[in-house]
C-alpha cells in the first residue's frame, strides 16, 4: 500500500489550509452589539429557482429534483415557494417588522421579474445565491464557467435592486477551490458558505481578504424538517433553545449570533407557516430586549472581524 | 487477505452471559461507573484517497463536512467543557493526535482539568484500512508518542480512527503499551480481551447507541429525545448496578452536542446522572486500571490470557 497514507504534509500549528486563521470563539476580543444586546439575529430567506430540465450536478442541492424528466412533483413544489410561500413569509416579516435578508437565484430575473420587483420594493438586503439550483459551485466546475455564473447573477439581480450586492450564499453552502477568488473579482465582500463559526471572521483569498458570515446549517429549515425529519414544533423549540443559550452566553462572554435560514417552498406551506410565526414571536417579541435583529451587512460591520 | 484467511468469528473474548456473573464492586460502593468521552478530532481538508473508504462525500474542497467539524473545535469545545466542569465530569478525550500540533490551546485547557487523553489515531480522515501491519504499528506508535510528548503521559486507551480496524488493531495497541479498547460494543461491563501477547488488556464499554453523532446524524433524533434516551439508559444501568456494577459512557463530539440548540438536552442528562449518589464519575483509564487490578476474575481474565 502506498506510503501516502502515512505522510502528513499539513501537520503543523493552526489550520491545514490557508483560508483563515485558527482561533476559538471564546478566546477572541468580545464583540459588542448595539445597545449592549447579547445576541444578534440574522434571518435569511432563500428565494430559489429549480429548473425543470438540465444536467444534474455532481453535488445535489438540498431540495433538488429527483425524479426522471419531467419531475412535475418537485418542480411545482419548489415553484410553490415563488408563487405562494414567499408572499406568506413577506407578510409575516412585515407584520413583525423583521429585517430578513433575501438570497436570490439570479435566474429568477428572467423567469419571474414580477417577483423580483416585489422583493426590490422591500427594504431587505439581497445576497447573490447562484444562478439557479443546478449551478452548483462544487468540485471541478470550470473556473470560467463559474465566474460567469457569479457575474451574471450580480448583473441580473442589480437590474431590479438599487443595492450593490456585497453578500453571497452558494447553493448548498458548498464552494469550489476557486469560489472565494471569483467572488472577490466580482465585487462580493462576504460569503456565508463555511459553517465553522458563530461570528463573522476574515477569510483569505488570493485577491485579498473578505469576510465569512457563517450561515447556520444545523438550524436551517430544510436540514431540520426534511433531512432530520423533525416536527415543526421541535424545530421551533430548537431555535428557542439555541436563542436562550446564546443570549446567556452573550451576556457573560460577548456578543453571539443566531442565524436562521427559511425556504419559501418549505415553511411557506400552510401547515408550516405558523411555526415561523411562533419563532418570530419568541425571538422578536418575547426576547426582543436581548436580541439585536439586523441585516447581515450591519452585523458584519458591528462585529468588525 | 483472501476470504479463506478471514475469521468467521471474533476470538478476542469468551462468551459470557449477562446472568449469573460474579459481582463487580466499584470503589465506594458505587453501582455504576460513569464516564464521558468527548471526541476531539481533526479532519483534513485534503486527505489522500484511501482505496477502501472515501474521507468525504463531497469533492474537494468538502466545505460542508469540513467546516462543521472545524466548528466543533472553534466554537463547540469550550462550550461543552464548561458544562462538564459544572457537573464535575473530567472528560476522557478520544483524540486525533495531530490536534496536539494543530490546536495545542485545546490540549492545554483539557490538561489543566486533569482530563484523560486517549488515542484516536492521527487524523479522523486517515483510516486503518489499507495499511500493512508494519504501517499500522507505525501509525499507532506515532499517535501514542505524539500524545505522550504533548501531555506527559502515554495514552492507555484506543478508539481506532473513524472506527476503522484491521485484524491486528487490538493486538498492536496492547503491544504498544495500551490497557483498554473502546472499539467493542458487546457488553455493559468491562471484558478481559485476549490479545496475542497475553498482556493485561480490557474492553471498557463506550457506547455507539448513546454516541451523539449516531443519535443526531444516523438516528436523526430531536435534541430533547437524545436527552431522554440518555436518562433511560442510566435508569436501567443504575438499577442493574445494585446487583453488579455497570459502566455507562456518553461519547460526544464538540460539533454535535455543543450546538446551541442541543446543549441543553445534554446538560439536563448530566444533571440527572450526577444527581444520583451511587455513581462513580470517572474516566476510561481509571475504570480500566481498576478492572485490571481488582476485577480480573470478574471480567473473565482468569483463563487463558492470550489468544
Amino acid at each position: 500500500m502506498s506510503d501516502d497514507l502515512l505522510i502528513y504534509p499539513q501537520r503543523r500549528y493552526g489550520m491545514d489550509h490557508e483560508r483563515y486563521e485558527w482561533s476559538m470563539l471564546q478566546d477572541r476580543e468580545p464583540v459588542a452589539w448595539p445597545d449592549g444586546k447579547p445576541l444578534a439575529l440574522w434571518i435569511n430567506i432563500s428565494v430559489q429557482h429549480f429548473p425543470l430540465s438540465g444536467e444534474k450536478p455532481r453535488v445535489a442541492p438540498p431540495g433538488a429534483l429527483t425524479m426522471p424528466y419531467p419531475d412535475l412533483r418537485h418542480y411545482t413544489l419548489r415553484d410553490y415557494g415563488n408563487r405562494v410561500g414567499i408572499y406568506r413569509l413577506l407578510r409575516l416579516m412585515s407584520e413583525f417588522d423583521a429585517q430578513p435578508s433575501l438570497a436570490v437565484s439570479g435566474a429568477l430575473a428572467e423567469h419571474y421579474p414580477q417577483l423580483l420587483e416585489r422583493l426590490a420594493a422591500t427594504p431587505y438586503e439581497w445576497l447573490g445565491h447562484g444562478w439557479n439550483m443546478l449551478c452548483m459551485h462544487a468540485g471541478e466546475v470550470d473556473s470560467d464557467l463559474e465566474a460567469t455564473w457569479i457575474q451574471k447573477t450580480r448583473v441580473a439581480l442589480e437590474r431590479f435592486t438599487d443595492q450593490s450586492l456585497s453578500g453571497w450564499l452558494s447553493p448548498g453552502r458548498i464552494q469550489t477551490a476557486n469560489t472565494p477568488e471569483l467572488l472577490m473579482s466580482n465585487g462580493f465582500s462576504y460569503h456565508s458558505d463555511w459553517v465553522n463559526d458563530e461570528l463573522p471572521y476574515l477569510f483569505n483569498t488570493e485577491r485579498g481578504s473578505m469576510n465569512c458570515l457563517p450561515s447556520c446549517l444545523e438550524l436551517d429549515d430544510v436540514f431540520v424538517l426534511t433531512q432530520n425529519l423533525h416536527s415543526e414544533d421541535s424545530f421551533a423549540q430548537q431555535v428557542i433553545d439555541a436563542a436562550d443559550l446564546l443570549i446567556k452566553e452573550g451576556g457573560e462572554q460577548g456578543g453571539r449570533l443566531l442565524s436562521l435560514n427559511f425556504h419559501p417552498w418549505l415553511v411557506g406551506q400552510p401547515h408550516r407557516i405558523r411555526t415561523v410565526r411562533e419563532i418570530l414571536e419568541a425571538l422578536l417579541v418575547e426576547r426582543g430586549e436581548a436580541i439585536w435583529h439586523a441585516p447581515p451587512g450591519h452585523i458584519i460591520r458591528a462585529a468588525k472581524p | 487477505m483472501s476470504a479463506l484467511e478471514q475469521r468467521a468469528e471474533l476470538a478476542l473474548y469468551d462468551y459470557n452471559p449477562y446472568e449469573n456473573r460474579p459481582k463487580i464492586e466499584w470503589p465506594n460502593g458505587a453501582r455504576l461507573a460513569f464516564w464521558v468521552a468527548p471526541n476531539i478530532e481533526f479532519y483534513e481538508l485534503n486527505p489522500p484517497d484511501n482505496p477502501f473508504r472515501k474521507p468525504w462525500p463531497h469533492p474537494y474542497p468538502a466545505v460542508p463536512g469540513y467546516s462543521i467539524r472545524d466548528y466543533g473545535n472553534r466554537v463547540g469545545h469550550q462550550r461543552q467543557m464548561a458544562v462538564l466542569d459544572k457537573y464535575g465530569v473530567r472528560g476522557s478525550i478520544s483524540l486525533s493526535a495531530a490536534l496536539c500540533e494543530h490546536h495545542p490551546e485545546i490540549i492545554a485547557l483539557c490538561a489543566e482539568r486533569d482530563w484523560e487523553f486517549f488515542s484516536h489515531g492521527i487524523y479522523n480522515t486517515r483510516y486503518t484500512y489499507g495499511l500493512t501491519e508494519d504501517q499500522e504499528r507505525e501509525m499507532i506508535e506515532d499517535a501514542m508518542a505524539t500524545i505522550e510528548s504533548a501531555v506527559g503521559l502515554r495514552p492507555a486507551g484506543y478508539l481506532a480512527p473513524a472506527l476503522s480496524h484491521s485484524d491486528h488493531t487490538i493486538d498492536l495497541f496492547a503491544e504498544a503499551g495500551g490497557l483498554y479498547t473502546c472499539d467493542l460494543f458487546h457488553d455493559d461491563q468491562p471484558t478481559w480481551v485476549k490479545t496475542r501477547s497475553g498482556k493485561p488488556f480490557v474492553s471498557i464499554p463506550y457506547s455507539l447507541e448513546l454516541n451523539d453523532t449516531i443519535a443526531y446524524v444516523v438516528q436523526r433524533m430531536e435534541p430533547r429525545r437524545y436527552g431522554e434516551i440518555i436518562r433511560r439508559a442510566f435508569d436501567q444501568l443504575y438499577e442493574e448496578g445494585a446487583e453488579s456494577g455497570t459502566v455507562m459512557c456518553i461519547p460526544t463530539h464538540n460539533y454535535q452536542v455543543s450546538c446551541p440548540h442541543r446543549l441543553r438536552a445534554f446538560e439536563e442528562a448530566l444533571e440527572y446522572i450526577t444527581g444520583h449518589s451511587e455513581v462513580w464519575v470517572t474516566t476510561g483509564r481509571e475504570i480500566a486500571e481498576y478492572a485490571l487490578t481488582h476485577l480480573k476474575q470478574q471480567i473473565g481474565g482468569d483463563g487463558d490470557a492470550a489468544r
